[in-house]
Formats: C-alpha cells, structure tokens, sequence
C-alpha cells in the first residue's frame, strides 16, 4: 500500500506543511487580535503574491499528504487494492487540489 | 469428568480453513502446567483427533504459538495459572494465518514473506576464505544482536493489526530478519535487501503500533528493527547510505 516513494512524499510534504501551520495559527491570532475585518483581511491579500504562494504551497502539501493518508486508511478498512486504490487516492488528491486552489485564488487573485 | 475446583474449563477452537468453533475440556489442574500441557492431555486424554504442534516444549523452535484468551503465546513457556480467568481459558490456533486444523495454522505465507523481504543470507565468500572478523562491539553487529534471536514463532505477526488490515504487508518477523541482514557487514546484497522492503507491503507500511514488540516472547522489538529499516530506505533513496 505504501511503497518508499509514498513514504517520503508523506514525510516530506509534513515537513512543508508544519512551519505553514504554525504561520497560519499565528496569522489568524494576529488578525484577530488586531480586530481585522474581512474587507481589511481582503485589501491585504487580494493581488499578494506571496499569501497566494504561502496558502498555494499548503493547499498542495495537504493535498498530497492527506491522499496518501487515506489511500491506507481506504486499503486497509475496505480492502481496495492496486489500480482503484490508485484512482481513488489520485482523485481525493485532485479534489483537495481544485477546492484549495480555487479558495486560494479567490482570496488573493481573483 | 467432575468439574470441580482442580479443573479447568477449556474451550479449545476446533475446525479447518472453512470455520469452526469452540469446544469445551474439563482438564485437571496441575501445578506448574503450561498451556501446552493443557493441549497434549487433551489430545491424550480425551480427543485424539485434536491437531497442534509443537516440537522442543521448552522455548527454543517457536513451532508451538497459539492464541491463549485471545492473545498469541509460547504455549510451552505459558502458564496456565499467569492466564486464568476465573476457571477458564481459550485456545485458539494464531490470528492473521490460514487455519489447517484445529490449533495448526498454514506458516506458509508466513515464510513466504521472509523471502520476499529478502530475508535470506547473501554470502560473499566461499569455504577457503577466511572467516570474516565482526567485532562485537561494531554498531552494526550490535544492531543486528538485539534482533538476532527470533525463534520464527508468528507472535509478533499474529498480533500485528497492519498485517490484519493488509495482507500483503510483509510483518514484523520477516522485516526484523531483513534488518539483521542489512546490519551484517558479512551479507553482499544490502541494497537488494533495502529494496525489497521499499515495495508495495514493505516495511513503510508499518504503524508503529508495537504489538511486536509487546508480545514477542523473546522480548525482542521488530517494531526498532523496522523503524531502522525506514531510516536506512530512506537514507538510500537520498543517496546517502
Ligand atoms: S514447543 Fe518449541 S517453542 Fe514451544
């Protein structure tokens, strides 16, 4: 269910998602603390490259890490195996990809 | 026979690959008896058809695990009177391998899969050679010393609830013995080994639950030996081992 390469993709994208989540946790305390609004918190990100690389990054290593997550959760508990774990794993990765991505966008680009 | 304080009350799984069921044995308590002497009077005394095995009755040939009140045990070093409960006490054959019959389960897959894992010495020198010198006191032998004593009893494989959720995961015994391999500076096939643990129900696939570990009668811990096996795989996927 797990070969090397999974392991290591599961490993490393933790790794990416850590230091994320602690800028995340002490963003959120930050803004409200400060008692941002939402049109504040949006002037700030709307057209910022870096809060769109920042959220962009944490969106693809969630993807990855929580599909690999539950490729063995899925193997184990139902028993799938080879080509339908696969697409299933790839698929939830794509879902997480599109929903995140597009929530990323829309708070910084769009 | 009366069932009274000096008896025990038995329930012993009996059946084949198909299914089966408990089977109840009022069986005189002794001192000093083990569980496996639990089953051969049964066998002797009353059911002659009653399958197990066993082979040395004394801790060394691991041939003789079952599942004792659902937990897997050395039933020749198991005693009777350390897992009563009340009375009672089930025997079942070992979890996670095929039933043959009655207490006798198929150890087949089980050495399968130290095969797969490349469990098998790779020598690199031949009978004129000399000995290869190990000192004791080399990192890896000593590595390799903490996991070396496996008697291939399936209790740690039987306990192991990865193995249970996926089949195809090799288990702590076979993974164990491809650590000891890794660590053998006597062994010329280290990476071969390495791979053959980084596939699909290799040793990655381990949670770190350390029933191995807990159960192991020899107190040995497959649980460190594949946690090592995960560092060195990955040291050698970043080219560094
Ligand atoms: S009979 Fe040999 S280990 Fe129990």
């Amino acid at each position: 269910m797990l070969t090397l390469r999974l392991f290591i993709l599961q490993r490393v994208t933790a790794l990416i998602m850590a230091p994320l989540v602690v800028g995340h946790l002490a963003l959120m305390i930050y803004a409200i603390r400060g008692g941002l609004s939402t049109g504040a918190i949006l002037a700030r990100t709307q057209g910022s490259w870096p809060w769109a690389l920042f959220y962009g990054t944490f969106v693809v290593a969630v993807s990855v890490h929580a599909a690999i997550g539950l490729r063995v959760i899925v193997g184990e508990a139902l028993k799938f195996r080879g080509a339908l774990l696969d697409v299933l794993s790839l698929a939830f990765c794509a879902f997480l990809l599109i929903a995140g991505l597009r929530a990323v966008l829309s708070v910084t680009m769009l | 026979m009366a069932f009274g304080s000096n008896t025990l009350d038995v329930s012993v799984w009996r059946g084949d690959a198909d299914g089966g069921k408990f089977e109840s044995f009022q069986v005189p308590s002794q001192e000093s008896q083990t569980i496996l002497d639990v089953v051969v009077w049964i066998q002797q005394k009353i059911d002659p058809s009653l399958a197990y095995r066993y082979a040395c009755r004394v801790g060394m040939c691991g041939s003789c695990a079952m599942s004792v009140n659902g937990q897997p045990r050395w039933t020749c070093r198991t005693h009777v009177q350390k897992v009563l409960r009340g009375r009672r006490v089930e025997i079942a054959p070992l979890r996670n391998l095929p039933v043959i019959k009655d207490l006798a389960t198929d150890m087949d897959p089980f050495f399968e899969k130290w095969v797969r894992a490349e469990g098998v010495f790779h020598p690199t020198l031949t009978r004129n050679d000399e000995i290869a010198r190990v000192s004791p006191v080399d990192q890896r032998r000593v590595e390799a010393d903490a996991a070396v004593e496996c008697i291939n009893c399936a209790i740690c494989y039987a306990s192991c609830d990865t193995v249970q959720g996926n089949p195809d995961y090799l288990g702590p015994a076979a993974l164990n013995r491809a650590w000891t391999l890794v660590n053998d500076v006597k062994d010329g096939k280290r990476s071969s080994i390495l791979e053959a643990v980084s596939q699909e129900g290799g040793c990655h696939n381990c949670h770190s639950q350390g029933s191995c570990a807990k159960f192991c009668p020899n107190e040995l811990s497959p649980i460190t030996s594949i946690a090592g096996l995960k560092r060195e795989t990955t040291k050698s996927f970043f080219g560094r081992g």
